[in-house]
């Protein structure tokens, strides 16, 4: 006989819609550090590059361990 | 049998076939019946699309970084180049050059109190070559209507968003020498 779910499929959709927001907010995110990184970086300001890096990809892991929940 | 208004929506619709499933089959998952389960199925491959976006701008910044490291390895020695005699250049008069490599343009200017100063003549906007108009005080880039201090090379209107490279000069008595080439984000 099968387990009755977690959640019923409304707290799915709540926690999935959570979790989507979170996803926009890191990707926004995402988005600005790119393109603040690639002006300095033309600008001849190179400093901001490796920590632009780590921080991109700190979302991108974030972003990958929310998927992990729906 | 129950109105399709009034069914309970975590109730599941049988398949076509009318047979329940334990156990169903993978891909019955990502094709439901319900349209409940169908909007979770719809917000979830959503939320993987955000995902892949999410790998493409660390690929970018990646692509960035990977950029920086091959630039600051093949950065050219800066070598001392004569752009000019001592008096070649009457109060006013305007110069180009090639610094410091051979497609590199450049502008050497002497101001109306007899500085000379040198920038990079490509706009930071768009790369257009930019004009020197003494008589006003300014860098012109006649692309976008861009505007550069010409004592400072600092970006005073339009859109570029960078101060001109400033090339570092050295007179001597035989002539003026371009010795090194200053990038800036702010003058």
């Amino acid at each position: 006989m099968r387990s009755r779910p977690r959640f019923t499929r409304a707290q799915r959709t709540t926690i999935v819609n959570g979790v989507i927001c979170f996803l926009l907010v890191l990707t926004v995110l995402q988005l600005w550090l790119l393109t603040a990184t690639m002006d300095a970086f033309l600008g001849g300001d190179s400093s901001i590059v490796g920590p632009a890096l780590l921080a991109s990809t700190v979302c991108l892991l974030l972003g990958a361990g929310l998927l992990r929940y729906i | 049998m129950t109105d399709e208004r009034t069914r309970d929506p975590d109730d599941v619709s049988l398949a076509p076939n009318a047979q329940v499933e334990a156990d169903p089959p993978a891909w019955r998952q990502d094709f439901p019946i319900d349209w409940p389960k169908d909007e979770f199925v719809a917000r979830r491959e959503f939320a993987k699309f955000m995902v892949l976006t999410s790998c493409a701008f660390v690929a970018g910044q990646g692509w960035i970084a990977a950029q920086h490291l091959v630039r600051s390895r093949r950065i050219a020695p800066v070598t001392s180049l004569k752009i000019a005699d001592a008096d070649e250049l009457p109060p006013g008069g305007a110069k180009t050059f090639n610094y410091p490599g051979e497609h590199d343009r450049c502008v050497l200017v002497r101001l109306a109190d007899g500085e000379l100063v040198a920038f990079s003549q490509l706009c930071t906007h768009l790369s257009c070559a930019v004009i020197p108009d003494v008589g006003r005080g300014v860098f012109v880039c006649p692309c976008h209507e861009g505007y550069f201090d010409l004592r400072t090379g600092r970006n005073i209107a339009g859109p570029p968003p960078r101060p001109l490279p400033r090339v570092e000069l050295r007179t001597d008595p035989d002539g003026v020498y371009a010795v090194g080439i200053d990038v800036r984000t702010v003058a």
